[in-house]
């Protein structure tokens, strides 16, 4: 039952926002040309919103990242 | 009377969102991972123990996310939200009173007992101190409650979908469900849990721009607060003295709030029943934690959870007076929703479960949008994958194993596992069609919460803290106060004069009308509808053909050769009710352009030749509607609406449980005080985990939580 060197729940959500992150910030550079139709768009929340999952996702997946120290050792 | 302009109410079934490509990929990744991670995680599977308690091995964290993620289903997102456009700052008490209590008393106080004696589930608690009888009707009531709960997420998920993407309703439920039956089928509680834990980001990461667009938009929290106060009396005109801003300053009295509840009501009812009932004896919830390696992880996880609960208003609450606040329509008045209930719902209204989505539409665009779908799916999922998992332990080990098979080897009760997840799910899509019948989701799952919940609290509790409590007290004092319950459901929804729903016009597709309006001030109505040909359905709208000399209220008409008037309101024991006209499809004779809209309290002309089809409806029993006569001896007042209802229904029903599980013990043999150990108070030594620092103590943290939540109701009181 034990699982060595699988990978840790964390790594996984670190990835997903890792990913996310980089759409959304994608998304959100291409509207500072086009602007999506919502209200409150000159705040561009998807830069920042981007920027921020980028940020979390990347910290998740360096700390978790499979077979690094004891996390990687654990059980899923 | 409530009279809304034709364009203001036209905000009719169509697609609230348009999703862009990258919203569709944000969203079918998210599917690939979760179904990869079921995939994942069936190797892990492997034993019985594996399966339903996923290897008892998960640390505080985990189990602490899993247990709140469990609970942020699209029930709390989607309903809660609801219930705050609905009741106000009310809302949030579902999280302060109605929950933190009864969670530091489970870490507290109940955890040690569950966890030292090792059981698989609440009702297995139940069969090491009471017996056989106590664990049957608990395994089986959890059992159904399981899988109607699960329903009624898959309902609202396929609601969402539909609403968003145009997905039919039905396939919806189908595509939704499979996902989650493939992925806990693989993966028992280890995969639900898994994935829980994902969620609760994504749903977090997802709904927060909402709250702090929001709080932007309308330029502040006090801003915000006295926007609410003031559409609220636009948008919910039945009750205009109410203050929606306050969590206990309008709570003197059933009329100086929106719910129509008092403190007593609150908390007794909420925050004793409803509340200790839910979080400390439903097995979805304490499966999550019991599940921890140790005792310590059991309790600090249940901590952890109590303080992520306190948070949940800000992606929930605070959207729904959001709702109040800044929601518009193309007039610049407020947008009026309507409850599920209401006949206008999804023709020509938005209803009070639309908010959470129409706030979306308005703030995020492309990829933040798909992110914001994606939360509300993992939020329906989390519920669905919750209740499923939970189910198939509680089918397995409570009633599959002692009343059907009860020597199988540990593959067959792995393999048991396996197929009533499956069966669970299919068994909770024919639940997610009941939804139809209640007026909201949450009020649904009240109903459900306070028939079996409250009763399982009231026996668990005597159980683990008098240890007189017998057997046949424990059964007896169960099974009356479910029955109880039901019973009072029955009789505040029966209507021994009849039960006469709205009165209704409904105008036909292609009808052809004029529109007559009036302005006061810079705000213009309907002043009369004018019906020029056509057909018009009437439901208990009475109507003369003979110039009021006869009334007519059912049958096959065409209108003669002079006009026939239909009221703005019928006179009902209760009052003038007004009636509602609906037109979902009609034809404007200005312009002959196609248009719909809802009113009420308008009166109508029809013109010679417009054919009416009229009938008259009266019930004895009605499920989407309350008799004031009978909630007044069940809620102490006729003004009671359905939530105080259903708050004062949990404690009579705990009340009742706990007055027959006293008698009947008193009369009755208790068990010897050798079976009882590890079970009941007094009788219980809790196990030395060794010395750990001050941070880790679980008391030391429940504390703070419990000092954070006077915090919390002192500056909003």
């Amino acid at each position: 039952m034990m699982t060595k060197g699988a990978v840790p729940i964390w790594f996984f959500i670190g990835a997903l926002l890792l990913v996310y992150g980089v759409l959304i910030l994608g998304a959100g550079i291409y509207g500072l040309s086009h602007p999506p139709a919502v209200a409150l768009a000159h705040l561009h929340a998807g830069i920042w919103w981007g920027v921020l999952l980028i940020v979390i996702g990347a910290v998740y997946c360096s700390v978790f990242f499979p077979g690094k120290g004891k996390n990687g050792a654990s059980r899923p | 009377m409530n009279a809304i302009l034709p364009h203001a109410a036209a905000t009719g079934p169509s697609r609230l969102l348009s999703l862009t490509t990258i919203d569709l990929v944000i969203i079918v990744i998210y599917f690939v991972i979760v179904l990869a991670i079921g995939f994942y995680l069936k190797k892990y599977a492997t034993t019985g123990d594996d399966f339903f308690m996923a290897g008892r091995q998960m640390t505080a964290w985990i189990a602490g996310l899993s247990f709140i993620s469990a609970n942020l289903s699209s029930l709390e997102t989607m309903g809660w939200s609801a219930m705050a456009y609905q009741y106000g700052m009310l809302g949030a008490h579902a999280y302060l009173i109605g929950a933190i209590p009864a969670i530091l008393f489970l870490a507290v106080v109940m955890m040690p007992f569950y966890y030292i004696c090792r059981t698989h589930s609440v009702p297995g608690y139940l069969q090491l101190r009471y017996g056989e009888g106590a664990r049957s009707v608990a395994g089986i009531s959890f059992s159904f409650l399981t899988v109607m709960v699960s329903g009624a997420s898959m309902f609202a998920m396929a609601k969402i979908l539909n609403l968003l993407l145009g997905w039919d309703i039905h396939l919806s439920i189908w595509v939704s469900s499979l996902t989650v039956a493939i992925y806990v089928t693989l993966g028992g509680l280890l995969s639900a849990v898994f994935n829980e834990v994902l969620q609760f980001f994504l749903i977090w990461l997802g709904s927060l721009l909402i709250p702090i667009l929001g709080l932007i938009h309308a330029g502040g929290w006090h801003k915000m607060m006295a926007a609410v106060q003031a559409n609220a009396k636009i948008i919910h005109p039945t009750v205009q003295n109410a203050d929606f801003t306050s969590l206990w300053r309008n709570l003197g009295s059933f009329d100086s709030n929106p719910m129509g509840i008092d403190w007593f009501g609150m908390v007794f009812g909420l925050g004793l029943a409803v509340s200790f009932g839910y979080w400390c004896t439903d097995f979805l919830q304490v499966q999550r934690v019991i599940i921890a390696k140790n005792l310590r992880s059991a309790q600090n996880g249940t901590i952890i959870g109590a303080a992520l609960k306190m948070c949940v208003p800000i992606i929930v609450t605070i959207p729904g007076l959001l709702g109040l606040a800044v929601l518009k329509g193309v007039n610049g008045l407020p947008l009026i929703l309507v409850p599920e209930s209401d006949p206008r719902a999804r023709i020509t209204h938005h209803t009070f479960n639309d908010v959470m989505p129409l706030l979306m539409g308005q703030y995020l665009g492309p990829g933040l949008l798909g992110l914001g779908v994606t939360a509300m799916i993992a939020g329906f999922m989390s519920g669905m994958a919750g209740n499923v998992s939970a189910f198939a332990t509680v089918w397995t080990h409570d009633v599959y194993k002692p009343l059907l098979n009860r020597k199988a080897s540990d593959r067959h009760y792995l393999s048991m596992g396996r197929w009533s997840s499956l069966v669970g799910v299919v068994v909770s899509i024919g639940a997610a069609y009941a939804l139809l019948w209640f007026s909201n989701i949450l009020e649904f799952l009240q109903v459900l919460v306070f028939f079996f919940i409250v009763p399982l609290f009231g026996t668990v509790i005597l159980g683990m803290l008098w240890k007189r409590a017998s057997p046949a007290g424990g059964f007896w004092g169960f099974l009356t106060a479910i029955l109880v319950s039901m019973g009072m459901w029955g009789y505040v929804h029966t209507f021994p004069e009849g039960y006469r729903p709205q009165p209704k016009a409904a105008l036909g597709p292609g009808t052809v009308v004029t529109i007559e309006k009036r302005t006061a001030g810079n705000v213009e109505s309907l002043a009369r509808i004018v019906v020029e040909s056509g057909s018009v359905d009437l439901v208990n709208v009475p109507i003369s053909l003979d110039q009021g000399r006869t009334a007519v209220t059912a049958g096959t008409f065409t209108v003669g050769s002079a006009d026939v008037v239909l009221p703005a309101a019928t006179q009902e024991k209760a009052g003038p009710i007004p009636v509602q006209v609906l037109a979902p499809e009609v034809v404007l004779s200005a312009t002959g352009q196609t248009d719909k809209f809802g009113v009420e309290g308008v009166p109508v002309l029809l013109k010679p030749g417009v054919q009416i089809q009229s009938q008259t409806i009266s019930k004895h029993f009605a499920p989407a509607a309350f008799n004031p006569d009978h909630t007044k001896n069940i809620a102490r007042s006729p003004k009671a609406k359905p939530m105080a209802v259903n708050m004062y229904s949990g404690w009579w029903s705990l009340v009742v449980c706990v007055f027959v599980t006293v008698l009947v013990s008193l009369f009755t043999k208790p068990k010897p005080e050798a079976e009882l150990k590890n079970l009941v108070y007094g009788l219980t030594p809790l196990p030395d985990e060794g010395p750990c620092p001050w941070y880790q103590r679980p008391i030391v943290w429940a504390s703070v939580v419990c000092l954070a939540l006077v915090a919390v109701n002192v500056v909003f009181w």
